[in-house]
């Protein structure tokens, strides 16, 4: 590219170049130690670099250099099981070449460049490619294949294709136009990667929490948004999340978060089975950390990394899961970015296009027909901090206007030790209507109504407790005494789950159904009786409703909620018989 | 390297211009000498060919254009050796205790480098503070920064003592280091926290830097900087179990909000600047264990909520980057409870990993819930008392309302110089959740009902 400029001013992350011709978004190399950054404006002969490390010592006069490139990422076999910075820099590689605090000047690359891989391939000389089009296969791990894929822009015949053992820079397959493909590629991490369409969502994304997938689910494909004041429990219903969604791959985004929380994912990531092949979950999975002591612009930048990798599986055909966790702490890495820029600020000192990147990056999502011609899906899930728990604030609400679930965490039901501790009332999903076709196929054809008894016994119980909140329970009728207990053991047995407890952390769809049709059964049988004239202080005392309460712990669910079925049956038919 | 520059061309507040200089190094070190030959310190905040801005720590008084400015070429960096402690030392790192200067065994960036998330460990090991509210129910594990949320006269400076003086890991006597870091508390609170290090021998193994109200704002900016450092190499180079009591986070952020003013930066929210979550980060994250080394630093900062409101965007901030917090609640303190912490807004988020049958006792997690959810209920048959009176209660709901008062008045309150081990503490927890009907323990597992709880323990003992 063209010649070397030189640094006019630093302020923070913030460095003015002058001399350089620069496009917006270019990588320099600023300073003798190069550290990188990334053009963001440019005016006249100076250009805006934000700097991806830290800037301390650095003089006006020192060199810049322009690579003439966008800030990138490496695709290719190697991500999964990797655990990145902002930037796609290994942090393993990093804690070994520059030991156990980050220093900066260090690059390193996305992909290993020395590890081989078996590469399979798919087409044959003569076959037609185009852009997406899948050329091999490497087996990434166990159960995941990563597959070739043309990168978008390119296609042509193929002239010569090899098979074997390569590193992700060897060439595998050569165009008749001479142009000739890696296993690795190169994407911009702004720019979204092409598909040929994008589809409807129309299948739950399986979670295994009870109070997402039975009450307020989203779908594969989608988007929802967790906000909570910090206390409430977001970061393990995130984990949980990463854990035990049915999607092939899951990237997880700690951006802006907590270095020991980081540590205990980075820790904990590695030893968890996957429940479905029994393998590390790790294998399927990639990781990139960016604490909030980090550099803010690789914060900044560690979305789009995230996002992008996450794009590359999707368009081979796989269902990939998305958390970020914090779009907050990454929307202030722009305000912080923009402040030093002494761009004009708008609501709360957030830029003015603080609802266009959250809206462009939400976008990203979707259910899609990869150029590959198999359908794929990203579904993202962004965790949103709003301070003071107030949700009025311009994340949250540009967040809300985007995202079609909110799983509203309450600091309120967490200090309760009710976890998840998802508020019933205010959460919401756009999809459950889309999706009730598949429950009626998938678990059965009542989910929808069980489900929406459910919900409108909890609001019912909402209105009943602002009375009992004035008058005392004692002084309800029976019946409603009743409906408040019923409501409470949907709320206890049902909507409560332990994380932490081998069996119930994770719930599949079957027993959730099951489980909420068992309690339900218990409620109508209870109402009858108590019509027919049983006292209510007997049917709470009935020892079925204590072992409904235990029977989601059960490692046999179904002999378990067998045995409490039958006792249901014998207690309410003594009491009739009273 | 050493150039003299007389070519101050405004002087703003904290804040010196100084023009037509050779190119100068963000965040590097400054020497004004004053014409009175008087000397301060400054940091580049913003460096151009044009332009240096430079920030002063000892306050502009005095300042004039003949003042002359010399850039040293380096950043801010502390000498630090193993004498650190028992020392007293300024805000800026100067010694007030009339000592020798520090003979240093290295000289450190005062900034930090962040941990690589890849190379720390999580925090497991239990800490005892001997105080129930928190070792029962908000655990403080090593490497944990806990802050304590409180507001203006409340007795938080006893509480951070007291935990400073009983802090131990379990089954080892071995005590902490501690390194104390005052920004901007009165000569008062200061001349307190010392009486009680000498007082108790803890000043041995302190180190202490002390920036009091009177001295000026910027300093503050550094000062915790510093005593992290310290803390740092302690853990890191000797081996050593720091715990670090910052106070007051909220003076640190006034003093940055007054730096922001005088830049002239666009505020946030109520005037803070944007940056406060990253620079507060950048202090609250320098706690935490790496693998590989045998000390650890733990943080347990005093912040004072304005008007005790809790979603201020010190606190509010702060909450998001600690792991969790004790809040202390004025309503006990007006009941006369010592300490009054509120244990339910209070949360020790590495509580899980830090407790059970190997850390402390296996029946722990279940009677911390079981105490969090009788005692969240109590608490709002209270409220309900207010209204319809007390007889109106079932008896079941007058047992949660007694057992409210009890937990207060029993597990709560304890003496300045009171140290619970843990097995006290979780003890008088049966001992109160026994005041319940058994059939409402329904947050712990029934073998733990059978082992523990005082009804079963003796009978089970004597068969």
């Amino acid at each position: 590219m063209n010649a070397k400029g030189k640094i006019y001013r630093i302020s923070g992350p913030v460095v003015i170049i002058s001399g350089l011709n620069t496009r917006m978004y270019d990588v320099v190399k600023v300073g003798n130690e190069g550290l990188m950054g990334e053009v963001i404006g440019i005016e006249g002969d100076k250009s805006t670099v934000q700097v991806y490390e830290e800037t301390s010592g650095i003089k006006p006069g020192e060199p810049v250099e322009n690579t003439g490139m966008p800030l990138s990422v490496e695709l290719g076999p190697g991500l999964l099981e990797s655990i990145y910075d902002g930037i796609q820099r290994p942090l393993p590689v990093l804690k070994g070449t520059m030991g156990d605090f980050i220093k900066r000047g260090v690059s390193a690359n996305g992909l290993s460049r020395e590890k081989e891989w078996d590469f399979v391939p798919t087409v044959k000389k003569g076959d037609k490619v185009n852009a997406g089009n899948i050329i091999g296969t490497v087996q990434e791990t166990q159960n995941i294949q990563q597959r070739i894929m043309v990168p978008p822009n390119v296609s042509g015949t193929v002239a010569e294709i090899k098979a074997g053992k390569f590193k992700v820079d060897d060439v595998v397959c050569t165009l008749s136009d001479g142009k000739e493909l890696t296993m690795m590629q190169k994407w911009p991490v702004r720019k979204p990667r092409p598909v040929s369409k994008k589809l409807m969502p129309n299948k739950p994304l399986i979670t295994g929490q009870r109070i997402l997938d039975g009450l307020f689910p989203v779908a594969k494909g989608g988007t929802a948004a967790i906000p909570g004041p910090f206390g409430s429990g977001k970061t393990v219903t995130q984990q949980q999340l990463a854990k035990w969604s049915d999607t092939e791959i899951v990237v997880y985004i700690g951006c802006g978060e907590r270095g020991n929380e980081m540590a205990d994912v980075l820790n904990e990531f590695p030893e968890l089975e996957d429940p479905k092949t029994g393998r590390p979950l790790m294998e399927r999975t990639v990781l990139i950390a960016n604490t909030s002591n980090m550099p803010v612009a690789a914060r900044e930048a560690s979305v789009y990394t995230g996002i992008t990798i996450a794009e590359y599986y999707r368009d081979m055909g796989y269902d990939v899961s998305l958390m970020a966790d914090s779009t907050s702490r990454w929307a202030e890495a722009m305000r912080e970015i923009s402040s030093r820029l002494e761009e004009m600020p708008g609501e709360e000192g957030y830029p003015a296009y603080l609802a266009a990147r959250l809206s462009e990056f939400y976008e990203r999502a979707g259910k899609v027909n990869a150029l590959s011609g198999r359908e794929g899906s990203i579904t993202v899930i962004g965790a949103v901090s709003p301070p003071g728990g107030d949700f009025s604030e311009p994340v949250t609400q540009n967040t809300l206007r985007i995202v079609k679930v909110f799983w509203a965490l309450d600091a309120k039901l967490a200090q309760r030790r009710h976890f998840p501790a998802i508020n019933w009332l205010n959460s919401y999903s756009l999809y459950t209507k889309a999706l009730g076709d598949w429950y009626s196929e998938n678990v059965s054809v009542e989910w929808s109504k069980l489900r929406d008894d459910a919900m409108e016994l909890l609001q019912k119980e909402a209105e009943l407790q602002e009375i009992v909140q004035l008058v005392g329970s004692d002084a309800l009728p029976e019946d409603q005494q009743l409906t408040l207990e019923i409501a409470r053991m949907i709320r206890e047995y049902f909507l409560q789950q332990n994380a932490y407890h081998d069996v119930d952390t994770y719930c599949p769809m079957d027993k959730q159904y099951k489980l909420l049709k068992a309690i339900t059964i218990w409620g109508n049988k209870a109402q009858s009786a108590l019509e027919s004239g049983a006292a209510v202080e007997d049917i709470m005392k009935l020892k079925s409703k204590d072992a409904l309460a235990k029977v989601k712990f059960e490692k046999d669910f179904d002999s378990a909620l067998g045995v409490v079925t039958k006792s249901m049956e014998e207690e309410f038919g003594n009491l009739r018989g009273k | 390297m050493t150039k003299e520059y007389k070519t101050i061309r405004e002087i703003a507040g904290p804040l010196i211009f100084v023009e037509k200089t050779e190119p100068v190094g963000y965040n590097e070190l400054v020497h004004i000498t004053l014409p009175d030959g008087s000397s301060k310190r400054g940091q580049v905040l913003d460096t151009s060919e044009d332009i240096v801005v430079i920030q002063v720590f000892e306050g502009a008084g005095g300042l004039n254009k003949e003042s002359s400015v010399r850039f040293t070429g380096e950043t801010i960096k502390l000498p630090v050796s193993i004498d650190l402690l028992g020392r007293i030392l300024s805000g800026s790192g100067e010694p007030l205790d009339g000592g020798p200067r520090i003979v240093p065994e290295d000289r450190l960036e005062i900034t930090g480098a962040a941990i690589n998330p890849y190379a720390r460990l999580p925090p497991k090991e239990f800490i005892q503070t001997g105080i129930s509210t928190i070792d029962g129910m908000n655990t403080l594990v090593r490497g944990q920064k806990l802050p304590i949320f409180s507001g203006s006269g409340l007795p938080h400076n006893e509480i951070a003592l007291q935990i400073a003086r009983q802090a131990r890991v379990r089954g080892s006597d071995e005590q902490f280091a501690v390194v104390f870091a005052a920004m901007g508390i009165t000569n008062e609170e200061a001349q307190y926290f010392m009486r009680d290090f000498e007082r108790t021998g803890a000043l041995e193994r302190a180190v202490v830097f002390l920036n009091l109200a009177d001295d000026p704002a910027v300093e503050r900016l550094i000062t915790p900087r510093l005593a992290l450092t310290a803390a740092e190499y302690l853990a890191y180079e000797h081996d050593m179990h720091v715990l670090v009591i910052l106070t007051d986070i909220t003076n640190y952020c006034e003093a940055l909000r007054q730096m922001g003013a005088a830049r002239e930066e666009v505020p946030g929210r109520r005037g803070y600047p944007g940056y406060m979550y990253t620079d507060l980060a950048s202090l609250y994250e320098r706690a935490g264990v790496v693998k590989g080394r045998k000390g650890s630093v733990t943080q347990f900062s005093i912040l004072s909520m304005p008007g005790d409101d809790i979603t201020h965007p010190i606190p509010d901030l702060s909450g998001y980057i600690t792991e969790g917090q004790i809040v202390i609640s004025r309503e006990l303190h007006r009941k006369g409870i010592y300490p009054p912490v509120n244990v339910l807004p209070s949360l020790s988020r590495l509580m899980n990993s830090g407790i059970g049958a190997t850390r402390t006792r296996e029946d722990h997690k279940s009677v911390s819930d079981q105490l969090y959810a009788a005692y969240a209920e109590g608490k709002d048959l209270r409220g309900l008392v207010a209204i319809v009176g007390k007889d109106a209660l079932s008896d079941r709901d007058k047992k949660f309302l007694e057992f409210a008062d009890m937990f207060e008045d029993r597990f709560v309150r304890q003496g300045v110089d009171e140290n619970r081990d843990i097995e006290t503490t979780l003890d008088l927890g049966w001992e109160l959740l026994s005041s319940l009907p058994e059939a409402q323990l329904t947050r712990i597992d029934n073998k733990y009902i059978q082992k523990y709880h005082p009804a079963h323990k003796g009978k089970q003992e004597g068969k």
